[in-house]
């Protein structure tokens, strides 16, 4: 049953907490390698990491969906939380749907796998497209139908707003114009494409940015772990932590 | 020699970045968090404004990978929430979000005397990604018929009175993919509930654009929104400790961007001349 982690008790001597910090050390320090070179310890950690996660993904599955939503109202009714309150038909037609899967490792009946892959894209489509466009789309377009000369309650030119908005609509106009294809990028297509393609670096420059920034944190996070967490372990305990100050 | 620069071996650049990112951890010097940015405020100033007891919901749409810039921000808004007395609804869309939702939430409630159950609850991760926002629209206890232990959400003290969004005071997701968007399809555009975001920096430019709409109402970017929501609550924790090694590391960065460009022209230059 997962749930909050607790104190729990020594192997060798050691705590499961103290094992586990040394354990995630050592992958760190393994990954970190690669930096030097691909190498066998390297290696050994991306494949524990790789299967780390695909079976803590399945067994979580298992416990809260196949067992807590399916095999615990079927099967197991005095045991289900909440009890079931629809007919027991609207778990068992998912259920079998599910298992449908599976008959891709039997290649005489792999078609019926089509079926539950069928029922997932059906859905999904019937989901996202209509949401997809009024958030991404429409909203968009709205947002960007704004004054150039905007005021006040009391009637006041707002400079910086109004510089802002015609700033969006000139960059949309642009970038757009760059990307449309069906007229030659020459004359007044060619200058409104060239501002679109400024537009587009600027736009890559605050990716690029936000990612060296996103970057950087992964380490910190590890440095953190390792100067904070693990050199304590080995009696080593560094100044202000957080908290202070 | 600025051409040469181009060619240096770049593991004198990766021991350059660790240097000056473990460097500032061993010192005093702790660097400012800058300015607060307004999506950062608007999002603090929104919990300041929720009446005492409202739910909120915290969602921990992020796994391991999104840890160092994730989990300050998401001590340091279960701290807010708690401490103002809001209900704190955590849970997930995202597999790995559970246990990371008890790992943040369970030191602070402790922290500020709050009950499991009570005052906060861990729901869980239910499958199916927009499946669940979409069907919370409906009924949330539905949905989440159980929080992540197995107790009945309809018999936690937490849930009292919640049925659908609407008798939510504000969503915050934390992410490290793409479930922002699908909560501002699925759960804010439909039923009209707000939404903030809490995002790792290099999603941020893609996130901005809901914020000028208003689809979001505030947004934290990273170790910075981190360490400015720590700054705004008070209580200075690990986004506020990495900032320092972040700004060294980020001049660091713009000094081999500047160099890397000096040589590079240098070095098209000559080459146009000897031509």
């Amino acid at each position: 049953m997962p749930g909050p982690t607790g104190p729990i008790t020594g192997i060798l001597g050691l705590s499961t907490e103290v094992i586990g910090i040394w354990l995630a050390a050592l992958l760190t320090l393994a990954i970190y390698s690669f930096l030097y070179g691909d190498n066998p310890v390297y290696k050994v950690a991306e494949h524990i990491f790789v299967g780390i996660s695909a079976a803590y993904g399945a067994a979580l599955t298992y416990h809260l969906v196949i067992i807590r939503r399916l095999f615990d109202p079927l099967f197991r009714p005095d045991l289900a939380q909440p009890p079931l309150d629809v007919p027991k038909l609207s778990l068992i037609i998912p259920g079998l749907l599910g298992l449908l899967i599976f008959s891709r490792f039997i290649p005489r009946y792999d078609w019926l796998s089509r079926w539950p892959i069928a029922f997932i894209m059906g859905l999904y489509a019937g989901l996202s497209i209509p949401r997809t466009i009024q958030t991404n789309i429409l909203k968009q377009m709205q947002a960007t139908i704004a004054p150039v000369l905007p005021v006040d309650a009391g009637g006041q030119y707002l400079f910086f707003s109004g510089f802002e908005n015609l700033l969006l609509i000139v960059g949309v106009v642009c970038t757009l114009a760059y990307f449309y294809f069906s007229l030659p990028h020459r004359g007044v297509m060619g200058g409104l494409s060239r501002v679109g393609i400024w537009f587009l670096m600027i736009g890559f420059g605050a990716g690029f940015g936000n990612t060296v920034m996103a970057r950087i944190s992964l380490l910190i996070g590890r440095i953190q772990f390792l100067l904070y967490e693990w050199l304590p372990t080995i009696g080593i305990h560094l100044g202000s932590g957080p908290g202070a100050g | 020699m600025w051409e040469k620069l181009l060619y240096f071996d770049r593991r004198i650049i990766f021991v350059l970045i660790a240097l000056v990112v473990i460097i500032p951890f061993l010192t005093e010097w702790r660097a400012s968090h800058g300015q607060i940015t307004p999506s950062t405020q608007n999002l603090y100033n929104e919990i300041e404004s929720l009446e005492p007891g409202t739910p909120v919901m915290l969602v921990f749409d992020y796994g391991p990978s999104g840890m160092p810039e994730l989990h300050p921000m998401a001590t340091a808004l279960a701290h807010h929430i708690l401490s103002r007395d809001l209900r704190l609804l955590g849970l997930a869309i995202v597999i790995t979000g559970p246990s990371l939702c008890y790992d943040a939430v369970a030191p602070v409630a402790e922290e500020l005397n709050k009950v499991e159950g009570v005052d906060w609850v861990n729901l869980g991760w239910v499958a199916g990604f927009v499946v669940p926002i979409t069907q919370m629209g409906e009924d949330i206890k539905r949905t989440y018929p159980t929080d992540f232990q197995g107790r009945p959400t309809d018999q936690l003290e937490v849930m009292a009175g919640i049925r659908d969004y609407q008798d939510i005071g504000l969503i915050i997701d934390l992410a490290a993919g793409n479930a922002p968007g699908a909560w501002i399809a699925y759960a804010h555009d439909p039923y009209k509930v707000k939404l903030a975001a809490g995002i790792t920096a290099v999603m941020a430019t893609d996130y901005y654009v809901y914020l000028q709409t208003g689809q979001l109402c505030g947004l934290l970017n990273g170790l910075k929104g981190a360490a400015e929501y720590e700054h705004l609550i008070g209580k200075k924790g690990f986004g506020f400790l990495g900032m320092s090694s972040q700004s060294v590391a980020h001049l660091v960065i713009i000094l081999f961007v500047i160099i890397g460009n000096i040589g590079y022209f240098t070095g098209r230059r000559r080459r146009q001349g000897s031509e």
